[in-house]
């Protein structure tokens, strides 16, 4: 049992820490995530550059990691600066699709920040968008809804489905301008953005097609849980920022003559914010550690994870901000922010509810 | 032991079902519904179509120009007024500063201010927090110090909602230093046009625009401004704020809320796993077991308080539950639009199901925080109620 990060992966973390001590404010970021496009071109190339999003994978991968450790430490660090460049959609997921595919070239330039990719999951949800073979290569129609950060993307990979039901799914590579793509951007609550993207007749060359044809599901579902884990971790980070700032206004704010952290009610209350945050954080490292294990194991671990961090991130939000009082109700206010984000982790990649009845099936009902 | 309404009160209600149903606009209704608040143009409107009525002041006694309904027919106004959307009225105006100007003020306030309420010439706004002074209201700092027929003001007024409207603000100020911080402060209402006055507008954390910050330099008012005796303003203050708290009781209100969630539900729910589906339900069942709960205990406040007026330290007890329960729907429909409601409804083309969930959820956290937090109710109810 050891529960500390290996020298390497400590070090990176201190990086992505300095880095974001130094160089990334609050009113910046929330500008840039207000923005047509929901995060800055700067940050991502330094970001790229400081070589964060080599960590993600493996040597073999053209990385310098790509353990579910370092997965988590990285995220758990952007939680914590409430960093709003798609790291998650644009390089982990999406690299995770393309190395599964064996595309270790396109991965190379996703390492390098050069080329941004994202995912669109469109074969298995209920807006589905279907390819038909055709001579010339495939042709596809249907919608995939709320893509995030399709609006930085330069790429879009879909999963359409190729066959006769969901299992049956191929990868497509997708310049969002082409004709028979229509795109519509929308701003999100926690900042940056998510995209409605329908695809109207739209004939793509054999080219297109991303590794073998209906190869995409099982992929598709790997890299799902690399995202998970990831969104997880950045939910902790984000809480380990509330919690801080919290603890520090229960020190600082008098009322009664006192600081507020010398009324009980309050101390019990942020007694129990930390006790959830620490059965979130094990949490993570449950799914950290059973990523690489079986499909059973890891999609309970996962879901346990998800389901934790959306029960608890909730908590930790509303405690912070009913602790902060008129305050925490402010968009002046940097925690505001993060519990914004906090709470819309648990509307992405299924909520608290959705995984809870997820690890229900895989043994008592 | 009955728990039914009388035949007379049913009538009352077909009455105000049908008022509202030909007489609310549906723009106001939609954006009500949405989650939003009218604008100043839009709610004097909505106060003129009541006031034609009679029923713009509708929790005053006859005698000041209002219904003399008693807490029955209130309710079910209440419950009729939520339950097709309709606007709250300007709650400043009619709830806080009238009952209080009723029983504290003089002849000649009432005369010249509760006319203006009711014909929209003056809209009020509530002065009490202070950036120091939250919870511990008796610290305020903003200074009145008599001059001749005047008070000079001095200080800071904040979280003061919707001030961008209003031409008015009643005051909480300190006018002695002597004795307990209670002991020293006086009501005195202000004309927001009086030179040495800024008003600054603060942004909430759903991005809105309700609440503001009010600076006082060496502002004039003049001495016959003052409700009640110099000194004495703390009783008044308490006085306004159990009935600030009885209406945030939102028993009507989140009764809409919640046919509006189990609408959503039947519309949304369909693409959920059967577990899944289950755990939602079981989460909405739980929440509509605690309002029909809540709904009873509040009736049982009301019945108790002979003759109308306002419960005493029940009122907290209203406070908690009607706040509680109305965030837990305001989560649920968060949850229900799911995915969909990371979207922005103010962004440029909303998704079709995008209905601002995220912003209201956020937004109503403020429930628990203003008309003294759920703690400072808590604190109460141990103190008075259970002699703690
Ligand atoms: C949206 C909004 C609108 C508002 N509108 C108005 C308005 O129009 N006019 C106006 O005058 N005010 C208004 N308020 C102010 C509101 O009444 C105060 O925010 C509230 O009284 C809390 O004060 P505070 O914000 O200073 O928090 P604080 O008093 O600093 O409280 C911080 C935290 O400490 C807790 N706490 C404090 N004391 C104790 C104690 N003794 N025991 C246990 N816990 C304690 C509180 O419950 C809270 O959780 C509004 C506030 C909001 C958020």
């Amino acid at each position: 049992m050891d529960f500390t990060h290996t020298e390497e992966r400590q070090m990176v973390v201190d990086t992505l820490a300095r880095y974001i001590q130094n160089e990334y404010n609050l009113s910046d970021r929330n500008d840039a995530a207000a923005s047509p496009q929901g995060f800055s071109d700067v940050h991502w190339n330094n970001l790229a550059e400081l070589g964060m999003f080599g960590v993600f994978f493996t040597e073999e991968q053209g990385g310098f990691g790509g353990s579910a450790f370092d997965v988590a430490a990285v995220f758990q660090e952007l939680g914590r600066g409430l960093v709003v460049e798609p790291l998650l959609d644009c390089v982990l997921r999406s690299g995770h699709v393309l190395a599964a595919a064996g595309d270790f070239e396109r991965l190379a330039k996703v390492i390098t920040g050069a080329s941004r990719y994202v995912v669109a999951q469109a074969h298995t949800t209920g807006d589905r968008v279907t390819a038909k073979q055709s001579e010339a290569g495939w042709i596809l129609n249907g919608t995939a809804p709320m893509v995030k950060f399709a609006a930085g993307a330069d790429t879009i990979v879909l999963s359409a489905q190729s066959g006769a039901d969901a299992a049956q799914a191929s990868f497509f590579l997708i310049d969002p301008t082409a004709n028979g793509v229509a795109i519509t951007h929308h701003d999100t609550f926690d900042g940056g953005s998510a995209s409605d993207i329908h695809f109207a007749d739209l004939a793509i060359s054999s080219d297109a097609l991303l590794g073998s044809a209906h190869h995409a599901d099982t992929i598709v579902r790997t890299a799902e849980n690399w995202a998970c884990l990831a969104i997880c971790a950045e939910a902790l980070g984000i809480m380990e920022a509330i919690k801080e700032t919290t603890l520090d206004y229960l020190r600082t704010r008098t009322q009664f003559g006192t600081v507020i952290g010398r009324f009980q009610a309050l101390q019990h209350r942020m007694a129990q914010v930390l006790l959830e945050i620490e059965q979130a954080r094990s949490a993570v490292i449950n799914a950290a550690a059973a990523v690489n294990k079986s499909e059973t194991d890891c999609d309970k671990a996962l879901s346990a994870a998800k389901y934790s961090i959306g029960r608890i991130g909730t908590l930790v939000a509303e405690e912070a901000i009913q602790l902060h009082g008129g305050i925490g109700m402010t968009w002046e206010y940097e925690m505001g922010h993060f519990a914004k984000r906090l709470v819309m982790i648990d509307h992405e990649m299924g909520n608290a509810d959705h995984h809870l009845a997820r690890y229900m099936q895989f043994d008592l009902v | 032991m009955d728990t039914t309404f009388s035949p007379e009160d049913e009538d009352f209600r077909a009455l105000v079902r049908d008022f509202v149903e030909n007489n609310l606009p549906p723009e106001y209704a939609r954006i009500v519904a949405e989650g939003g608040y009218l604008n100043k143009e839009q709610l004097l409107d909505w106060h003129a179509i009541l006031r034609r009525q009679g029923w713009l002041a509708y929790n005053w006694p006859v005698e000041f120009g209002g219904t003399g309904w008693g807490p029955v027919k209130t309710h079910i106004f209440d419950e009729e007024m939520a339950r097709a959307d309709a606007p709250k009225v300007l709650a400043f105006n009619f709830k806080m500063l009238a009952p209080v100007l009723m029983k504290f003020g003089s002849q000649e306030q009432c005369d010249y201010y509760l006319p203006r309420m009711i014909d929209g010439t003056d809209w009020w706004c509530q002065g009490y927090s202070e950036p120091g002074a939250g919870s511990d209201l008796a610290s305020i700092r903003t200074t009145a110090v008599r001059d001749g027929d005047d008070y000079i003001v001095n200080g800071q007024k904040t979280w003061t909602t919707l001030g961008q409207y209003a031409n008015m603000i009643f005051c909480l100020v300190r006018t002695s230093n002597e004795g307990k911080p209670q002991a020293g402060i006086s009501f005195l209402l202000i004309d927001l046009a009086t030179p040495g006055i800024e008003m600054r507008p603060i942004r909430t954390i759903d991005g809105g625009y309700e609440i503001n910050e009010v600076f006082f330099t060496n502002v004039r008012v003049p001495a016959s401004n003052l409700v009640g005796a110099e000194n004495e303003g703390w009783t008044y203050a308490k006085y306004l704020l159990t009935y600030e708290r009885t209406g945030i009781a939102m028993v009507g209100a989140s009764k809409k809320k919640l046919t509006r969630l189990k609408d959503l539900f039947a519309e949304k729910s369909r693409s959920l796993s059967v577990h899944e589906k289950a755990l939602l339900a079981a989460r909405i069942a739980r929440v509509e077991i605690d309002l029909a709960n809540m709904d009873t205990t509040n009736m049982r406040v009301l019945a108790s308080v002979a003759g109308g007026g306002a419960p005493g330290a029940e009122s907290s007890m209203l406070k908690i539950l009607g706040s509680e329960i109305h965030q837990e729907l305001d989560s649920l429909i968060r949850r229900v639009v799911g995915r969909d409601a990371q979207a922005l409804r103010s962004g440029e083309q909303a998704p079709a199901g995008a209905t601002n969930a995220a912003g209201v959820y956020f937004n109503n956290r403020k429930l628990s925080i203003y008309g003294g937090s759920n703690e400072i109710q808590k604190n109460i109810i141990s103190k008075m109620i259970l002699g703690l």
